[in-house]
């Protein structure tokens, strides 16, 4: 069971939350190359260790937090407001 | 040695104390025409089929732990060819007729059972889906038959079909040649009759980095020392990011968890596969007697090989609203494995942008099913240079052309698929 600190409420079981991906992603400018886009839509770096990634708090506040957890382990290393960093910076 | 009923009968005259081993296990050799990463049934065809298929012996399989001891180990056994897009219906059709003579072909039993598998249907929207993916099957080529509610509430009683269930049954699609096979006896079949034709199969040997030279692959750096080779396929299902990273190439993958589970054995209660998309569940009854069962990802990135409880719980739940009668039965065990999920849930068998390098992977939740079709036609990729017509559609470049192979129509989302 994961427990995952959710910013605003603390603590809550992983059931209350929705899982929405890759959190180090930027969203290129409008008129940025197909390329840029391809990227953003299909690429993942898909790390074997820590991962930022989104979830969202669906059955709790409704609000996106950032998690830092280790895909080897599940073990959830930090959480913050998705419009601040993560302690330790860029993975 | 071939097995047959007379080395049966021979064995069992000494006490069975003299069975040759099934494979050798090998030093590496510094030098190879052709590797394969993964040891796994993938793997292992590909291997066999470089031998049997191209005429290319020397070939290694590095295993960086013990043979089918990943998703080869991990699965539910299920093979069926039920799908509605071209590319995917041929491939898949081409695996389960692999399947239906695999046997003979790797002097190997690994029994495999045509009991069919259902997709149960529970409303009018889904019945509509499943008639017309019924018919494009029909029109590839593939048996497909719907059956009413009372045709399957006649077939199998413990089902719930009555009109007050969570989920009422209205109907199944029904593929009759699809069934289930006994997943570690690919991987040994596979492993002995590759070793058969010379190929060197070593475990406990970890690709640690691939080596480039002039932007072609020159070999790869293991737990056991550098090994040079032109030919380098990888076939490692969800570790496929971490290899295609060794040689700068990002890929379209999310690494998921799915769990699986079984029961204590019973007495034969279940003699199909049944399976609704609806709750997201599916079940057989193993030769042993237990029953097997699964359903969701745990939806989250996952390298871990174990999942946590509320997945379970959905796949007890999703059991229970279609078999109530199972409720009496414990759990006997329960594992996961790592799918590499694709962005379009259709895997990727195709030569990658360094020269020499190609892969199988991308297989999502279906990768058991494909092993045969995908060994045979990753070993034609790697010995040919270019894909067969079978595997064409499948290429890393569909992704950035547009040319989705997107079997449920739910979008670039690694874990929808």
């Amino acid at each position: 069971m994961l427990l995952i600190p959710c910013p605003w409420c603390g603590s809550r079981n992983q059931v209350e939350f929705t899982y929405g991906g890759d959190a180090t992603l930027k969203r290129p400018p409008p008129d940025a190359p197909v390329e840029a886009w391809y990227e953003f839509v299909y690429l993942r770096d898909n790390p074997c260790g820590p991962h930022d990634e989104l979830w969202l708090h669906s059955a709790g506040c409704r609000r996106w937090l950032k998690v830092r957890r280790d895909t080897r382990t599940h073990d959830i290393l930090a959480s913050a407001r998705p419009d601040q960093a993560l302690p330790g910076g860029e993975p | 040695m071939r097995y047959s009923i007379f080395s049966l009968a021979r064995n069992a005259l000494s006490r069975h104390e003299h069975w040759p081993l099934a494979w050798r296990s090998p030093e590496p050799k510094r030098s190879y025409e052709a590797i394969v990463v993964g040891g796994g049934g993938h793997g292992l065809a590909t291997a066999y089929y470089l031998a049997k298929e191209h005429e290319i012996n020397n070939v290694a399989v590095l295993e960086k732990g013990w043979l089918g001891g990943g998703n080869t180990g991990r699965n539910t056994t299920i093979v069926r060819s039920n799908y509605h897009l071209d590319p995917n219906a041929h491939f898949y059709e081409f695996s389960l007729k692999l399947w239906e003579t695999l046997s003979q072909e790797l002097n190997f039993n690994v029994m495999y059972s045509a009991r069919g598998v259902l997709n149960l249907v529970h409303s009018p929207a889904d019945m509509d889906a499943a008639i017309r993916r019924g018919n494009a099957m029909c029109l590839n080529g593939i048996d497909a038959k719907f059956l009413s509610r009372d045709q399957i509430a006649a077939w199998i009683p413990e089902l719930d079909t009555s009109s007050s269930a969570r989920f009422p049954i209205v109907g199944g699609l029904l593929q009759p040649r699809g069934g289930t096979v006994r997943h570690d006896a690919v991987a040994w079949g596979y492993a002995r009759a590759a070793d058969a034709c010379g190929v060197d199969i070593i475990q406990n040997c970890e690709v640690t980095g691939i080596r480039l030279d002039g932007g072609a692959v020159s070999g790869v750096d293991t737990t056991r020392g550098f090994i040079s080779t032109r030919k380098l396929g990888i076939a490692v299902a969800g570790n496929s990011s971490r290899l295609a990273a060794m040689a700068g190439i990002r890929l379209p993958i999310e690494s998921h968890v799915l769990q699986a589970m079984v029961s204590e054995p019973i007495k034969p209660v279940l003699d199909t596969v049944v399976t609704s998309g609806v709750v997201h569940f599916y079940i057989s009854q193993s030769d042993k007697g237990e029953l097997v069962m699964g359903g969701d990802l745990d939806f989250y990135n996952s390298y871990a090989q174990r999942g946590n409880l509320p997945a379970l719980e959905h796949v007890v739940a999703a059991c229970l609203a279609l078999f109530p009668s199972f409720g009496r039965l414990r759990q006997l065990r329960s594992w996961g494995g790592i799918m590499d999920m694709t962005m379009d849930g259709s895997p990727i068998i195709a030569k990658l942008p360094v020269d020499g390098l190609t892969m199988t992977g991308g297989w999502c939740y279906g990768g058991f099913k494909a092993t045969p079709a995908s060994g045979w036609l990753h070993a034609y990729t790697m010995a040919r240079g270019e894909p067969h017509r079978l595997n064409a559609a499948f290429t890393l470049e569909r992704f950035a052309e547009g040319r989705m192979i997107d079997e449920s129509g739910t979008g670039p989302k690694a874990w929808a698929h």
